[in-house]
């Protein structure tokens, strides 16, 4: 056992956290809110960050910090250990690190796309030049996916789409579309889908914003009306859409924001020596020192599951179970932390952006109301639990 | 980063479990919890031709040198299998603090009985204030010439009925820091003055209480250096509460285990009660639970392996495991239904431990302190 880092992941941390520092705008810290593993404050989806972010992501890949978890002979670094380190630290700045191009559709392209489709799209993805937002939930397909709607219908050398997609996050900045279609109606569940490259500014596509309970517009509805889609962008083979989802869902959930987890906790622990309450400093009073105790024991479990399930993809495992643990463990304890975090702060707590009064910026607030997301997107909790149990652990299903 | 055990440490575990499946079956276990037995010499004996008692010690005293990593290996698997005795007490209350403080002629005297498994040794460390403070020790050892008087009472000593020698934690003066006048002194038990009397205890594990009425010891059998033990003790209470962590996680996983096999065998409405989400959800957690307290159990174990300060790691460890441990029982529990609230079935040796292992060594409460004052709080 060993858990300590390799010198030359030490210095890439060290690498990382200076550039963090010179390429964020002095006032980011006043500006970027992010909640760890929330889905509704990410500073990359919001409108008012896109140049910053679009910028960002072209330095990004010319560092090559967009593909670490990448084979060498695409442009990567083979670690996905390295990779943790840089959303590790990202995150801890509540910087945008990457996004559904790097984080799903780069890695999914590379396990099941043909050459084509990665010479078309692995370089570019690694540049930082464009953005994907994912297309999967449908009204009435959340959990259950395999009842989707939006129908693509064989036209030759290209599918036609129609349907509706909701909680697109991002779909409002984003270049192309990363959708899940129905190509065979007729097929039993989970072999009738198949997943494609939608090109955001094809004609028939609306997209309509819709503002989260943060107040952020963070994710949107999406209407495909007509939409030509040519068969070149089709993501591994037709019908096996859902196999290539599944590929991919591994790599989504190292995302939970680990940094910024940490950053929380410094945060309140120098609110709590600072601030003044029953004439003693807050540090003093028992019950905080042991609620921030037991945030700092439940974030240094979460960065074990995290480094476990990178150490576990390094060695070429696909680590479901721990994946999903890393996923429900995270979420979880974003809102556990948001809860401990508002008790800290008292009344303190309810005040928002923008106020004079409001401690921590006004971060609290926001993250309480945002906590709410994490256990929801990107596989329920429930979900999860159902995964650890029986892919992870066996059970029946029936 | 590395996550695996070593191959040593693979086969370590392996024999252990081979060993104590064999050797350790529940029908003892309950029989000495009931105190119709004592720990078989015999077995104790065959544990002692394993290596187990000399994992830690160095080769030059008789030991193999094994890390404090291999032994918390090791008592993951006594866990598992909740053997009782005192392995755990003579290993970790006796060899560790005499390896750590002892002079050298203390160490050739103690440690190769200690790993041939010929000689045991506890500690004399809580009172009845029940507190892992110094201010908490009353004991005290008057100088008479070249010798000390102990008075005073020890609660919670584990194993001291059979110990061959107890390390007898005492002060020896006053001052404003009671740390500052701490001494351990190595005591040849039953002696005159020391009076033991057992305690009956949930688990049935041997723990004591320790009276002495003035107990005459040499001056040389001070551990160490005269009012310099208390930092000897808290780097054992470290020690000690890692290996109990270790028993701890040992002992859920095996709750664990139990667990799923009769959830995918018992069948109700039809179906297998492990194909009820419910249930299917109780076992996440449990999984969730186990491997948290395990990863801070050996992020710690490693650091003190690598002669790195864990402070921080332990009590994150401690405060984590008997809680996590509780919360697996009980989920146990509430999967065997009315059969595991029986005598007969195994559950309730394991309820009994967790509940005992989180009250011992510092509560969830007592080691969040700790944490939050590493925390700069
Ligand atoms: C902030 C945010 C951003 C998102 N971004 C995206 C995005 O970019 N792209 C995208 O495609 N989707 C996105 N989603 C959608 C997300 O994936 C879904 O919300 C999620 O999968 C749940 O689906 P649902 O909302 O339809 O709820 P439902 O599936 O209707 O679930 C409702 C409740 O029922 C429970 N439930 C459902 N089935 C079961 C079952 N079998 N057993 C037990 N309980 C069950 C659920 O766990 C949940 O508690 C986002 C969601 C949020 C909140």
């Amino acid at each position: 056992m060993n858990f300590d880092f390799t010198e030359e992941e030490k210095q890439f941390r060290q690498e990382v956290e200076d550039f963090a520092k010179t390429e964020l705008p002095a006032d980011w810290d006043e500006k970027a809110l992010y909640w760890p593993a929330g889905y509704g404050t990410l500073p990359g989806l919001e409108k008012e960050f896109k140049e910053f972010h679009d910028e960002l992501l072209l330095k990004l890949g010319r560092k090559g910090w967009l593909t670490i978890g990448w084979p060498e002979e695409y442009g990567g670094m083979n670690s996905m250990i390295k990779h943790a380190i840089f959303d590790d630290v990202m995150s801890y700045h509540r910087a945008p690190g990457g996004d559904v191009s790097n984080a799903i559709a780069g890695p999914t392209i590379l396990l099941v796309g043909s050459d084509d489709l990665k010479k078309e799209w692995l370089p570019r993805i690694g540049r930082g030049e464009l953005r994907f937002w994912l297309g999967y939930s449908e009204p009435n397909a959340g959990s259950d996916l395999a009842s989707i709607k939006t129908r693509a219908v064989d036209n030759g050398d290209e599918f036609i789409l129609n349907g509706q997609k909701i909680w697109s996050s991002g779909a409002h900045i984003a270049d192309y579309a990363w959708v899940l279609a129905k190509t065979d109606p007729d097929a039993p569940r989970y072999a009738g889908e198949t997943l494609m490259i939608v090109d955001n500014k094809s004609p028939g596509i609306t997209i309509r914003p819709i503002e989260n309970i943060c107040g952020i517009c963070s994710f949107n509805e999406v209407f495909f009306d007509d939409v030509r889609v040519p068969k070149k962008n089709i993501v591994g083979e037709v019908n096996k859409g859902f196999y290539c989802v599944m590929m991919a869902l591994l790599y989504e959930r190292l995302f939970v924001g680990i940094g910024a987890f940490r950053r929380v906790l410094d945060e309140l622990v120098e609110f709590a020596k600072e601030t003044e309450h029953n004439g003693q400093p807050l540090a003093k009073d028992p019950l905080t020192r042991d609620k921030l105790a037991a945030m700092a024991i439940e974030i240094e479990i979460l960065y074990g599951f995290y480094w476990k399930t990178a150490w576990l993809m390094d060695k070429g495992q696909v680590p479901v179970l721990e994946a999903s643990v890393l996923k429900l463990f995270g979420t979880e304890l974003g809102r556990k932390l948001a809860g401990a975090a508002m008790e800290i702060l008292g009344m303190y707590g309810q005040l928002k952006r923008g106020s004079k009064w409001a401690p921590l910026r006004g971060l609290v607030s926001l993250g309480y109301m945002d906590s709410v997301s994490g256990p929801i997107g990107a596989g329920t909790s429930e979900v999860q639990r159902g995964i650890i149990a029986t892919r992870g652990l066996g059970l029946p299903r029936k | 980063m590395d996550f695996d055990l070593s191959e040593e440490q693979k086969l370590l575990k392996q024999s252990a479990h081979d060993f104590l499946s064999k050797e350790c079956p529940r029908e003892l276990v309950r029989r000495i919890e009931a105190g119709d037995e004592e720990f078989p010499p015999a077995l104790w004996k065959k544990m002692a031709g394993l290596g187990w008692m000399g994992l830690v010690i160095p080769e030059e005293y008789g030991g193999s040198g094994g890390s404090f990593l291999d032994l918390v290996m090791l008592f993951e698997e006594i866990g598992y299998k909740i053997c009782p005795g005192p392995l755990f007490s003579s290993v970790v209350f006796g060899s560790l603090p005499i390896l750590m403080a002892g002079s050298r002629e203390q160490k050739k005297e103690f440690l190769p009985g200690i790993a041939r498994g010929e000689i045991t040794v506890t500690m004399a460390l809580t009172e009845p204030s029940a507190s892992y403070d110094p201010s908490s020790i009353h004991v005290k050892a008057t100088a008479r010439g070249d010798e000390y008087t102990l008075s005073g009472t020890k609660l919670f000593v584990p194993y001291a009925t059979g110990a061959d020698y107890l390390l007898c934690v005492a002060k020896t003066g006053e001052k404003k820091r009671p740390e500052k006048c701490i001494s351990i002194f190595i005591v040849k038990n039953k002696i005159p003055g020391i009076t033991i009397t057992s305690l009956t205890t949930l688990a049935g594990d041997r723990q004591c209480e320790v009276v002495f009425d003035d107990v005459t010891v040499a001056n040389t059998g001070i551990l160490g250096t005269r009012d310099k033990g208390w930092p000897i003790v808290e780097a054992i209470l470290e020690n000690a509460s890692l290996v109990s962590c270790a028993e701890m996680i040992g002992g859920a996983q095996a709750v664990m285990d139990m667990s799923l096999q009769y959830a995918r065998e018992r069948t109700q409405f039809n179906r297998p009660i492990g194909s009820f989400q419910v249930i299917q959800n109780y076992f996440a957690d449990m999984w969730t639970d186990i491997n948290a307290a395990r990863y801070l159990l050996h992020k710690a174990a490693w650091k003190i392996s690598e002669g790195i300060d864990a402070g921080m790691d332990v009590a994150m460890a401690k405060s984590r495991t008997g809680e996590a441990y509780r919360r697996v029982t009980t989920l146990g529990h509430q999967i065997f239904g009315g059969i595991g609230f029986t005598k007969e079935h195994d559950m309730h040796l394991f309820h009994e431990r967790s509940i005992t292992g989180d009250l011992n060594l510092g509560q969830g409460a007592f080691h969040r302190e700790r944490v939050a004052r590493r925390l700069g709080l």
